[in-house]
């Protein structure tokens, strides 16, 4: 049985009468320890996705429709006791910058030992060497030490690995990380994953990965959903999406990453052209349809809706990634070369 | 930390300087009235007050008197009162301890009612309790401070009988008897400033990311509001009220007058309408000097508080 299942998310601001609409029909399960990446441009609805599993949507947006199940509990129904307990114990969360997301004013070690004192009911003096023991898990140098410290006398990864601990503090059975390696410099970036790739695999924990990057995806992912204008409009393994694309909009989003094309000086990342589309009232036609290249008059009518292209995996295009009758991908072109 | 304490007193050194020189050239130069002729009274013959006035030294130039005064102040010398002929530093002692009670009261005052309520204001801006607590606020703030100190006095004083409208006890229980009435008048007129400054930081505070990490870890409100977000929101409060203590001096010498509490302010009052000039000079000195030395201590309180202002300070 999966562990989280979430089946036709919608997130809306504005009034209630006219919403302007900024996740839609977003439907996503998540296997026990399984890795789940979440990518689109900025403005796509990834971090609203990820807020929603906890209900942690930020007013005055509201979660406007959708089931979220998370071992068989029903999300949407937790009083608010319940949904404490679900945050202390069960999921935990890592935000993109590490340095807004701990409190200035409190030392690292204090704001850990709080943690765990409310949530698992440790005493001081126990709380104390579990926090200790954490940092050091989660590899910051000499742990007593550097458990009196101040955020700000941390560097971006160290306070980054500090958040890790504090997300990871009561070992939830899943991991929400939106984007935490953005703010960081490349070599901080991969020891980040590092380290989150080892605490996943030493707590069995899932994960959803919130990233605009593709090849952060590719490198930890199990399998990642594609998200474009407020919707998923391509899931399915890591393996599929790459080699075979189904929507046009993927294969532009693999177009325009530049690491995948560094073997070949020659090839330049070739940005999607035009803005992705601001929240609005839905309407009945494909979010793509203004951006894509192969957009046709039958785009315009009709809501999209994601079907099965291959093994576990799905495509919000009709007409696209057929490789008999549409263009063949930039990603598969290139393999070609 | 070191250096930025030190660099701070140097500071306040200089103000309190500035102070009394501006203090003192105000007085002798733009003030109209003879303090010499005030003292003596309008039957003294003009020999006696010349007399007097050369005795005193008020016949030399100006900058010489000063000399002589900032000579004194080094000394910790106020000079002596002229119209009641004893040391001004005698006469300030017995009257500062029921001002500066009166301003810890008030502030007290204050703290316990601007507190609770900046707090249930923040917790759902522009609720209903937010909106009660502002209509509520402002119209105390919007009462001059002599009328709300009037009113409180008529309905607590003389309706209710709780308290005495007038005079000063000393003693613990006197305190309390005679001070409560214009600790609430003072504290009241400042119970918007602490709330509209707690309520402002706080949303603030409570819409940052590391907020939003504590409630993502299942953080309960009462120790995300009451414990985390206070720590943050509550210091821009107690920067103000530093800020404010001239406010809250000048409020005492009001206050002063309407229960008739033989304090500094009062002592002020009497001296300007006597042209007493030494008396002034020192009051004015006094409550400067509490003004810097409150500001000082707030900024050091702020730097114990959040650490990255002591790395300020460092570099
Ligand atoms: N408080 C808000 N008020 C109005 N609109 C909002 C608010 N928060 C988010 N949105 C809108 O919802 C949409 C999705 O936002 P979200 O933060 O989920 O994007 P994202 O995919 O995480 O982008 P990024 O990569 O920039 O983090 C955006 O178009 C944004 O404008
Ligand atoms: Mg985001």
């Amino acid at each position: 049985m999966s562990l989280l299942t979430i089946s036709g998310l919608g997130v809306e601001f504005g009034p209630r009468a006219a919403p302007l609409s900024a996740v839609r029909d977003v439907s996503l399960t998540v296997d026990p320890g399984e890795v789940i990446g979440l990518v689109g441009e900025s403005g796509s609805g990834k971090s609203l996705t990820s807020r929603a599993i906890m209900r942690m949507v930020p007013s005055p947006g509201r979660i406007s429709a959708g089931e979220i199940y998370f071992d068989g509990r029903d999300v949407m129904a937790m009083s608010s006791k319940e949904l404490r307990s679900f945050r202390a114990h069960d999921v935990g969360m890592i935000f993109q910058d590490p340095f807004s997301s701990l409190n200035p004013v409190f030392k690292v070690g204090a704001q850990i030992t709080e943690t765990l004192r409310a949530n698992l009911g440790l005493g001081r003096a126990e709380a104390r060497s579990t926090a200790i023991d954490m940092l050091e898990r989660v590899g910051i140098p000499r742990p007593e030490q550097h458990f009196s410290s101040y955020p700000h006398e941390l560097s971006g990864g160290m306070r980054q690995r500090v958040m890790i601990a504090l997300a990871t503090a009561s070992r939830p059975r899943f991991l929400l990380a939106d984007e935490p390696t953005t703010a960081l410099d490349v070599t901080t970036q991969k020891q980040i994953l590092t380290l989150l790739a080892t605490m996943r695999r030493d707590f069995d924990m899932a994960m959803l990965l919130v990233s605009h990057d593709f090849g952060v995806i590719a490198q930890m992912c199990d399998r990642v959903a594609v998200m474009y204008g407020g919707q998923i409009v391509e899931s399915g393994p890591v393996e599929a999406i790459y080699r075979t694309p189904q929507h046009p909009y993927t294969r532009a989003l693999l177009a325009s990453v530049p690491e995948l094309d560094a073997v070949d000086q020659r090839s330049r990342p070739t940005p999607l052209e035009g803005y992705p589309p601001e929240i609005g009232p839905v309407r009945d036609e494909c979010v793509f349809v203004e951006r894509c290249p192969s957009a046709r008059p039958d785009c315009r009518s009709g809501r999209m809706s994601l079907e099965q292209v291959g093994t576990r995996h799905h495509s919000a295009c009709p007409f696209e990634g057929r490789p008999a009758e549409g263009a063949q991908s930039p990603v598969a072109k290139e393999r070609v070369v | 930390m070191i250096a930025y304490v030190v660099r701070r007193l140097a500071l306040s050194v200089v103000v309190v300087w500035g102070l009394a020189t501006v203090t003192f050239f105000m007085l002798h130069l733009l003030v109209p009235g003879d303090p010499v002729r005030r003292a003596l009274g309008p039957r003294a013959s003009e020999e006696t007050i010349s007399n007097l006035r050369h005795q005193l030294g008020f016949d030399r130039p100006v900058l010489e008197q000063y000399g002589s005064f900032l000579g004194g102040l080094l000394h910790g010398d106020l000079g002596t009162s002229l119209s009641l002929s004893a040391p001004v530093s005698q006469i300030l002692g017995d009257r500062i301890l029921p001002s500066a009670l009166l301003i810890a009261y008030g502030l007290v005052v204050a703290f316990a009612i601007g507190l609770p309520l900046g707090i249930l204001s923040a917790i759902r801006p522009n609720g209903t309790a937010d909106h009660g607590v502002r209509i509520g606020t402002t119209f105390v703030f919007g009462m001059p401070v002599f009328w709300l100190g009037l009113i409180l006095a008529l309905v607590f004083g003389l309706k209710l009988g709780w308290f005495p409208v007038s005079g000063y006890r000393s003693g613990v229980g006197g305190t309390f008897k005679t001070l409560t009435l214009p600790a609430l008048t003072l504290g009241l007129s400042l119970v918007v400033i602490v709330t509209r400054t707690l309520r402002s930081n706080l949303i603030n505070v409570l819409k940052s990311e590391y907020i939003e990490a504590a409630r993502s870890r299942g953080l309960s409100e009462r120790r995300i509001i009451g414990k985390l977000a206070m720590r943050n929101a509550i210091m821009p409060t107690f920067t103000i009220l530093g800020a404010l203590i001239g406010y809250l001096i000048g409020g005492t010498v009001v206050i002063e007058q309407v229960y008739q509490i033989p304090g500094a302010g009062s002592l002020l009052v009497r001296s300007i309408l006597q042209r007493d000039f030494q008396t002034v000079l020192a009051v004015t000195l006094i409550s400067g000097a509490a003004v810097v030395t409150v500001s000082f201590l707030t900024d050091v309180l702020q730097a114990v508080l959040d650490p990255r202002v002591r790395l300020e300070g460092k570099s």
